[in-house]
Formats: C-alpha cells, sequence, structure tokens
C-alpha cells in the first residue's frame, strides 16, 4: 500500500507542475499591463508602478516564476483588493462551504446513481433500466445553474417549503462553532439541532442541483460495468455454487463493477467543481466559487488565481484518493505497485 | 458510404429517439439561421410600459424587466450559442486530431508533448480552468471559443491518438507509404480521413458540453456583454426575478439551452450507433 | 445400470433469441448417468454440450429458453423447481466447473473466502468453520501448503491451481453429480492428466456421478465408462467407451474416431470433418441434421428420427447405422 501511495504520488508531481506553469502563464497572458490588472482600475501610476516592483514584473520571464514559485512554497497567492486580505486567508475560510457542498452533491449522486445503475444492469430492459437511461442522458444535458434555480422557484416560492436560497445558515440561526468548518458536522459536536437541519435545509437545493448533473456519468458507469461483470464467467461459478442472489450480485458483481465506478469519480470531481462555482452564484453560497466570481466580475486577478490553483490541486488530490481507493478495492493493483 | 447510409437509415428506424434528436437539430439549425428573420420582435427593443409580462398571445414567452419579448430573444440568441459551440468544436478538433494523430503516429516525443500538454489540462476541473483562460485572456466571445476548444483538447487527442496508433501499421497506411507518399501525406491523406468517422461522433458528443460550458461561462459574467441575447446571460438576468415569482424570464431560455444540449447528447450517442456499432448498449 | 438414475435428462428443447432469429440449439435431448458413473459429453464446437449442461442446471443466459423436456435428479424435475429450490441444490446436490479455471473465479476475492462462500450458503460449515474448511477443501484438491494459498488472490496462482479450487467450491459440499465441462481445455498436458485423476478419484471416493464435456474422445475413453456423442442439438448415439470405440454405429462417431488419431490431441483432427455444423437458424432443418455432410445419406434421411437401441447399451440416432 505504501508503495501504491509513492508511485501515485510520483505520478501526480509532473500534474501539480504542470498547473504551477499553467497558472503562472495565465497572469502573463494578461492582456495589458498585468499591474495594472492586479492593481485595480481606479489606481494610481505610481501604485501600479509600486504594484510592478512588489509582483517582481520588472524582472526576467524565469525569475519571474522563481519568485511565483517561491511565493507558493510559502502560501503567498497574494492581496484580494476586494476584501483587502491575502488571497490564501480568504480562500481558507471559504473553502470548507464549498467542500461541505461538493461532498454533499457527491455523496447524493452516488447514493441515486449506483443503486439505479445497478438495478437497470440487473434488470435489463425494465422500466428501471429505461428511467436509468433517462436520467443519463438528461442529466448531463441539465445546466446546472439551470436546474438550482428551477428549484429555488418550486421549492422556495411555489411550495415554500425550502428556506430562501441565500447563503449558508437562515440569519436569524447562528453558525455552530468553528471546528471542521462543514456546518453539519459542527452543528452536531456541540448537539446544536436546529443548526443542523438549519444547515441541511440550506444545503438540500444547491446539492440537489450538483448531484443531478453529476450523477449521469456515475450511473451509466455503473450499469455499463455491472452489465459486463453480470456476463463473466466467474459470475456462472457463483451461480452455479447456488450462492444467494444477494451475494451474487453484491459481493461478487458489484465489487468487481465497482472497480470502473472508482475510475469515473475523476470525471464526477471535475464536473462537481465546475458545476460548483455555478450554483455557489445562484444560492449566494459563501464558497470560493462565488469568492472567485465576484472577483473577476471586478478585475481583482489574484484571487481568481488563487482560485484556479486551489481548485486545481484539490481535484489533483481528490485524483490520487481515487487512486488510493482503486488500490483499496483491487488486490491486482495493490500488489502490482 | 452506402453500406453506411443503410446503416443508418436501420439505426434511426429502430430508434425514433436519435429520429427525433435529428428533428431537434434541424429546428435548432433553422432557428439559427433564420432567427433575426422571423422574430416577431426586436430582441434589444426596450419597452416599460410593458415590463415583466408573463407569457400571453402577443408574448409567448412573457417579456422580461426592460420589456423585451422573450421568445424573440430565445430566438435570435440560438445563432450565437450555436456559433460559440460549433467554433469552439471546430478549434478542439483541428487542434487535437492534428497533434493526437501526430503524436500516435510518430510516437516519441511528439507522443511525449502532446500527452503532455493534454494531462497538464486534464489536471485542472475544466470548467475552472476555462475561467481562469477568459479571465487572462479577456473578457469576450473570441476567447469563450478558444477557453472551450482549450478545455475538450484532450477529448480529441485522446481518441486521435489511439486510433492513428492501430492505424499506423495498417495495411493501407503501408501501402501508402510504400507508394512514395511522404509521411505527412501518409498522415493527412491516409490517417486523418479514415478515423474522421469517429471524430464526427465525438464533434457532437462534445457540441454539448460546448453550449454548456460556453453558456456557463456567460451565466456568471464572462464573454457576452449583457444587452445581447444569448441563453446563459438570460437565465442569469432572470435568476434575478426568480425569488420573486416571474418565472419565465429564466425558464424559457434555460429550458432552450437545456433542449439543445440533450439533442447533441442524443444525436452524438445516436451517431455512434451508426459509427461503431460495437459499442452499442 | 441400476434402476435410478442420478440424472435423467429426457427430451430437452432449448432455443435461444438473438437479433438474428430464433436458434434452435437443443432438440430433444435425452440423457441418462447413473450413480457413480462416468459420463462423456463429446462433439464438436457449437453443438451445445455446455447449453445442455446450463439448462440442466438452471443458468442459461437470459436469452435462452427451455421449451420441453424434464430433468429428474432425486426424485425432482431440475426443469420445473423454482429458481428459489433449484439454488439451494447447486453446490450442493450438484456442481459444476467451468473451463478457463482463470475466469472462473471471481479474481478480487481470496480463494479461500470463495470456497468458504459455498460452505456457508449450503450449511457445509459455520461462519467461524468456513475457513478452516476451506483450508481443508484446498487439501483435499492436494494443493499444497493450503493455509497459505487459501489468502491467495486467483490471478497469484497457476491455471492449474486454479482448476483445482474450482474443484474445491464444486465439491465443497460433497454433491452427488458433477458436470464438468471442458476442465482441462486451456491447460498443458501434464495438468490435464493431474487434473483428471484428481476428478477422477475424488469420484469414486464419494460415488459421486459425473458427466465429462469435452472435445476429446481420447480424453472420454480414458476416464469415463461411456460416451454420448453430440451433433448440432441432437443426441446421435450413446455407448459404453470400449463399445464405442470397437464400433461406432453412426457416422458422425466414426468420423469422430477417425479424426482422433491415438492418444494425442485431437482439436487438429476434429476440423477434418467435412461440412459445418448446420445454421441452426434455420426453419428447415432435416430430422437427422447430420445428413447434409454425410456421405451415406439417403432420401429417407429428412423424415422423423428417434434414438433407438442397437445393441445392449448401445443407442444409436440413424436410419442406417453403420
Ligand atoms: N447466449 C447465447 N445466445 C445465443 N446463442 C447461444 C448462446 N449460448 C449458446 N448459443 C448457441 O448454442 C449453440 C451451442 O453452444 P454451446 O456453448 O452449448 O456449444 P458447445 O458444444 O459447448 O461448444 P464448445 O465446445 O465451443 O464449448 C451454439 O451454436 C451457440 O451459438
Ligand atoms: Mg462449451
Amino acid at each position: 500500500m505504501l508503495n501504491l501511495l509513492l508511485s501515485r504520488l510520483a505520478t501526480a508531481i509532473p500534474s501539480v507542475l504542470g498547473v504551477i506553469v499553467v497558472t503562472f502563464l495565465l497572469t502573463r497572458l494578461l492582456p495589458g499591463d498585468p499591474a495594472a490588472y492586479f492593481a485595480g482600475l481606479a489606481a494610481t501610476p505610481q501604485a501600479v508602478a509600486e504594484i510592478r516592483a512588489k509582483l517582481g514584473l520588472d524582472k526576467s520571464l524565469p525569475e519571474q516564476f522563481l519568485v511565483y514559485v517561491q511565493d507558493l512554497l510559502s502560501g503567498n497567492l497574494g492581496t484580494s483588493l476586494t476584501t483587502g486580505q491575502p488571497v490564501t486567508a480568504d480562500i481558507l475560510t471559504r473553502l470548507p462551504a464549498s467542500a461541505e457542498l461538493t461532498l454533499l452533491a457527491l455523496f447524493l449522486a452516488a447514493a441515486i446513481a449506483i443503486p439505479l445503475g445497478v438495478l437497470a444492469a440487473v434488470k435489463q430492459g425494465s422500466w428501471i433500466d429505461h428511467l436509468c437511461r433517462i436520467v443519463t442522458t438528461a442529466g448531463v444535458s441539465l445546466p446546472v445553474f439551470f436546474t438550482g434555480l428551477l428549484f429555488a422557484y418550486v421549492f422556495y416560492y411555489l411550495l415554500q417549503i425550502a428556506p430562501a436560497p441565500t447563503g449558508r445558515l437562515d440569519a436569524f440561526l447562528t453558525p455552530p462553532p468553528h471546528r471542521t468548518g462543514f456546518y453539519l458536522i459542527d452543528s452536531l459536536l456541540v448537539r446544536n439541532t436546529e443548526a443542523f437541519w438549519g444547515a441541511l435545509a440550506q444545503l438540500a437545493l444547491p446539492a440537489a442541483s450538483m448531484a443531478i448533473f453529476s450523477l449521469a456519468p456515475l450511473a451509466r458507469m455503473t450499469r455499463g460495468s455491472m452489465l459486463s461483470v453480470l456476463g463473466g464467467d466467474f459470475i456462472r461459478t457463483a451461480r452455479a455454487s447456488g450462492l444467494a442472489p444477494r451475494t451474487v450480485i453484491f459481493t461478487y458483481a458489484f465489487r468487481n463493477a465497482v472497480l470502473p465506478v472508482i475510475t469515473v469519480l475523476g470525471m464526477v470531481f471535475s464536473f462537481l467543481l465546475g458545476a460548483n462555482v455555478l450554483v455557489e452564484t445562484v444560492f449566494a453560497w459563501p464558497g470560493i466559487g462565488l469568492y472567485a466570481v465576484n472577483a473577476l466580475l471586478t478585475s481583482d486577478y489574484a484571487p481568481v488565481q488563487g482560485f484556479v490553483l486551489t481548485m486545481a490541486v484539490l481535484y489533483i488530490t481528490l485524483n490520487l484518493a481515487i487512486d488510493l481507493l482503486y488500490g483499496l478495492v483491487d488486490p491486482r493493483v495493490r500488489l502490482d505497485a | 458510404m452506402s453500406a453506411l447510409l443503410r446503416h443508418a437509415r436501420y439505426v434511426l428506424s429502430g430508434n425514433p429517439v436519435t429520429a427525433l434528436a435529428f428533428g431537434l437539430f434541424g429546428l435548432l439549425l433553422f432557428a439559427a439561421i433564420f432567427g433575426s428573420a422571423i422574430a416577431p420582435y426586436d430582441p434589444l427593443a426596450t419597452e416599460a410600459a410593458r415590463a415583466l409580462k408573463p407569457p400571453s398571445a402577443a408574448h409567448w414567452f412573457g417579456t422580461d424587466q426592460l420589456g423585451r419579448d422573450i421568445f424573440s430573444r430565445v430566438l435570435v440568441a440560438t445563432r450565437l450559442d450555436l456559433t460559440i459551440a460549433f467554433a469552439s468544436v471546430i478549434l478542439a478538433f483541428l487542434l487535437g486530431a492534428l497533434s493526437g494523430v501526430a503524436a500516435g503516429y510518430f510516437g516519441g516525443w511528439t507522443e511525449r508533448i502532446v500527452g503532455r500538454i493534454a494531462d497538464t489540462i486534464m489536471a485542472f476541473p475544466l470548467f475552472v480552468l476555462a475561467m481562469g483562460i477568459v479571465a487572462a485572456l479577456g473578457n469576450n466571445v473570441t476567447n469563450i471559443v478558444i477557453a472551450t476548444a482549450i478545455i475538450n483538447y484532450p477529448l480529441y487527442v485522446r481518441v486521435a491518438r489511439a486510433e492513428a496508433n492501430i492505424r499506423r501499421d495498417a495495411g493501407f497506411v503501408e501501402a501508402a507509404r510504400l507508394s512514395g507518399n511522404g509521411e505527412a501525406r501518409v498522415l493527412l491523406g491516409h490517417i486523418l480521413p479514415n478515423i474522421m468517422p469517429i471524430m464526427m461522433v465525438q464533434m457532437s458528443l462534445t457540441m454539448g458540453y460546448a453550449i454548456l460550458n460556453a453558456a456557463g461561462l456567460s451565466f456568471i459574467g464572462l464573454g457576452v456583454k449583457p444587452p445581447h441575447p444569448e441563453w446563459g446571460i438570460m437565465v442569469a438576468e432572470g435568476a434575478n426575478f426568480i425569488q420573486s415569482g416571474e418565472w419565465w424570464i429564466a425558464l424559457f431560455p434555460g429550458a432552450t439551452l437545456m433542449l439543445a444540449v440533450f439533442c447533441f447528447n442524443l444525436l452524438g450517442d445516436g451517431l455512434r450507433d451508426i459509427v461503431d456499432p460495437r459499442q452499442r448498449t | 445400470m441400476t434402476a435410478a438414475p442420478a440424472l435423467k435428462v429426457e427430451n430437452l428443447s432449448v432455443e435461444f433469441r438473438t437479433r438474428a432469429g430464433v436458434v434452435r440449439v437443443l432438440e430433444a435431448v435425452d440423457l441418462e448417468v447413473g450413480k457413480g458413473e462416468t459420463v462423456a459429453l463429446v462433439g464438436e464446437s457449437g453443438s451445445g454440450k455446455s447449453v445442455t449442461a446450463f439448462a440442466t442446471m438452471g443458468i442459461l443466459d437470459p436469452a435462452g429458453r427451455v421449451t420441453s423436456g424434464s430433468a429428474m435428479f432425486g426424485g425432482a424435475d431440475l426443469l420445473a423447481l423454482p429458481e428459489r429450490e433449484l439454488a439451494e441444490l447447486r453446490g450442493r446436490e450438484l456442481s459444476m466447473i467451468f473451463q478457463n479455471p482463470r475466469t472462473a473465479l471471481n479474481p478480487i476475492r481470496r480463494v479461500g473466502q470463495q470456497i468458504a462462500d459455498v460452505l456457508v450458503r449450503h450449511g457445509g460449515a459455520t461462519r467461524a468453520q468456513a475457513p478452516q474448511a476451506a483450508i481443508e477443501m484446498l487439501r483435499r484438491v492436494r494443493i499444497p501448503d493450503p493455509e497459505r494459498r487459501a489468502r491467495a488472490y486467483p490471478f497469484e496462482l497457476s491455471g492449474g491451481m486454479c482448476q483445482r479450487v474450482m474443484i474445491a467450491i464444486a465439491l465443497a459440499c460433497r454433491p452427488s453429480l458433477l458436470i464438468a465441462d471442458e476442465p482441462t481445455t486451456g491447460l498443458d498436458v501434464t495438468t490435464q492428466a493431474v487434473i483428471m485423476d484428481l476428478i477422477g478419484e475424488l469420484a469414486r471416493e464419494s460415488g459421486m456421478a459425473t458427466v465429462f464435456i469435452t472435445h476429446d474422445l481420447a480424453l472420454a475413453a480414458e476416464y469415463c465408462d461411456r460416451i454420448v456423442v453430440m451433433h448440432a442439438g441432437h443426441i446421435v448415439e450413446s455407448a459404453p467407451s470400449a463399445q464405442l470405440f470397437a464400433g461406432a454405429r453412426h457416422p458422425y462417431t466414426a468420423r469422430l474416431l477417425a479424426a482422433t488419431p491415438g492418444e494425442t490431441d485431437s482439436l487438429q483432427g476434429l476440423q477434418s470433418i467435412p461440412g459445418n455444423l448446420p445454421d441452426l437458424r434455420r426453419t428447415d432443418l432435416p430430422a437427422c441434421r447430420y445428413s447434409e455432410r454425410c456421405e451415406r445419406r439417403k432420401p429417407e434421411c429428412v423424415s422423423p428420427l428417434a434414438l433407438a437401441k442397437v445393441g445392449e447399451r448401445h443407442l444409436v440416432a440413424c436410419r442406417f447405422p453403420l
């Protein structure tokens, strides 16, 4: 397992380097004068010059890159003009909100997509198979911001069973003391059920919109891989041994079928992290996506760059975790490494 | 080719959903070409007196906060949305197919460099990368096209590389090489045409994603500038009225967007059945 | 032969629905296996040997359907039993082993656990005893160092080892009937002999009846009491091994025998039988499905035909036997 971890870490390094180079290049591609951009619209010429010196834009490109990498290593992503805070601090305070939303959405998506895919494969050609087909094709076609708005309209405006689609917690409730930053967990830690339900109610609609969008690849892959596993020789052996259908489907078929599903999780995360930005915009969710969108609209570039970098590093880390999970399930990978 | 056509007819007759998708596609194309000509109102004309009216006989999709006719705006927006998506898909195809075929055919350094570029792009959550690119290159429609092309690039590279790799040693390629064709000719004249059907499938599959992506970018305020009708922006404008119950402003452009994406996804699946029957599920 | 056979299949017909139409894969197949008897089912590829076995076990693909027949086993008709009761019997009273042992085992489950699953399912051991019982089974199929091997995954074992594990799974609950579908295909010749000896020995030990499916007449003659020859979904001949080798009465069997050069592998030889199996999707198949490949064909060969006794325990389906 340790070998696997190390070998996977080694393959992640080029990706991280690539990401750093790309985010660096993105700042240098800025049309016009990056210093003016970073300084903001209302900056005086002195301020621009100051920023230029501060950013090291008067140095050569390789030198600038070195400075950039040094800054990254010391956790310095620059300063946001809008909030006046270091971008790193801004992102760290907002990250739990995004993470809680994204993980809940993933959980929801998996909880729906995997049983759906399994059932569709086991009862091939039945109504549930058709449902699965519709859900997978329709799911990826739904613009996530549109689903979010539709949900808000139906559940908040029409049915009035959802809270106002703004933020993580109703204004009348106090957020639980900060432990993990996840309201659901923090509120349970202090046994504040009111805050827990409040947070869950706020999470429900954005998480559901994201889940619907990302459920398709999971369901599609589950169905496909379940079908191919169920046609396999060892399933016939299991059936010929009289094993109970439950054992055949779960212990034998599903555990094998879940392997390709794990690999598709990478794509699901790519979907989710992108959808995150849009959903946070719709639901005024105080996460890093909304932070980046607000910064974009005010031409405040450092937070955008920090955001892209953070998302990429998160994504690489998640992919690493997925690889390790795969190794946990599949002995062949574990022992090969 | 006629066998392919016959097979296509067979697949279509057995698959009404794909036929429906082709129909929808025709409709979208019609709207894109003749949209401005047949729109009942000027999509930009504001009139305070008829602001925020729900759908009616005069305004099928209602009017927005400035009194503009939403039906006309949705109709006229088709051309812009489809153009952005088409342009980015074509760009991704050109870049991806050429470099991918070269990578698969030559191997070695070409393959390593192309592969590394594709891997680096894939290391980002794609929509986030597109945001970063548009923010860096400048907030306009051209850059939306470029960003969308870049994030689709790895998909094309992967398919083209794999296909070229398989065909590198195929008989017809060998024959072309032996009859004195240069490498470039073999590549462009023999391998590329052979992988076109598969690339077409890839294009229609990514078309839906490209539309979604472009609309998403304009939804958060990148690319297309406000008074101009575009589905993503119109949904964004409608978002402000959802909480007060004026649903039609966001619904119609959003639903059209959804339908368009749905159409291309179905079309992609259908085309795949026609081109590559083995992958049918 | 004893009064009550271990398995008596009668009039079994199976068809598959495919995109290209209905395939009548088996037609009126009769197959009888006495208690403790070893019967070989031979025939070229596609003749329906596996389908016969799958239908009997009740594990046909969803596309396949039994259209007629019965399979009496221990007083019950396997083809009429509800799936739940049939599943109780499978793995306990009747077992099956397959070709390609590597893919026939669950790739991500330890082999010991796979044996234990069967034992626990059929009450052969409690959950706590099962691991030890699995190791005992591995010892019975002569796997060296069974404690360690029980923790191995199939990909860590050789093909021969995997087939022993398959045998351990099949015999874990001491069934009274074993169907072995080409258990040695894909193994090297030495391993083949070892596996066949092992199956034979274990069968004798417990008085288990065995159906041994193979292409290989020589192998069948060496290990089996009786040989049943199948062609295009029909049983064409059935006789004790020695009797069949001494005097085959069906032209197809004669061809098969002629194509079996002594003790060696017969695969090449098999291909030298003239013509191919008829296309089973055809609706105008003659009563004798071999007649179109037969040099001795007469006009009468198209009319209905049944297995007929031509000697003590010797049955043939041919109007003009040799
Ligand atoms: N799932 C299926 N769908 C359609 N046809 C099938 C299916 N399974 C088997 N068949 C058909 O049934 C016939 C008999 O197949 P079977 O596997 O029993 O042959 P076999 O005698 O076991 O051959 P082999 O020696 O190759 O194992 C073949 O013609 C095959 O095409
Ligand atoms: Mg077989």
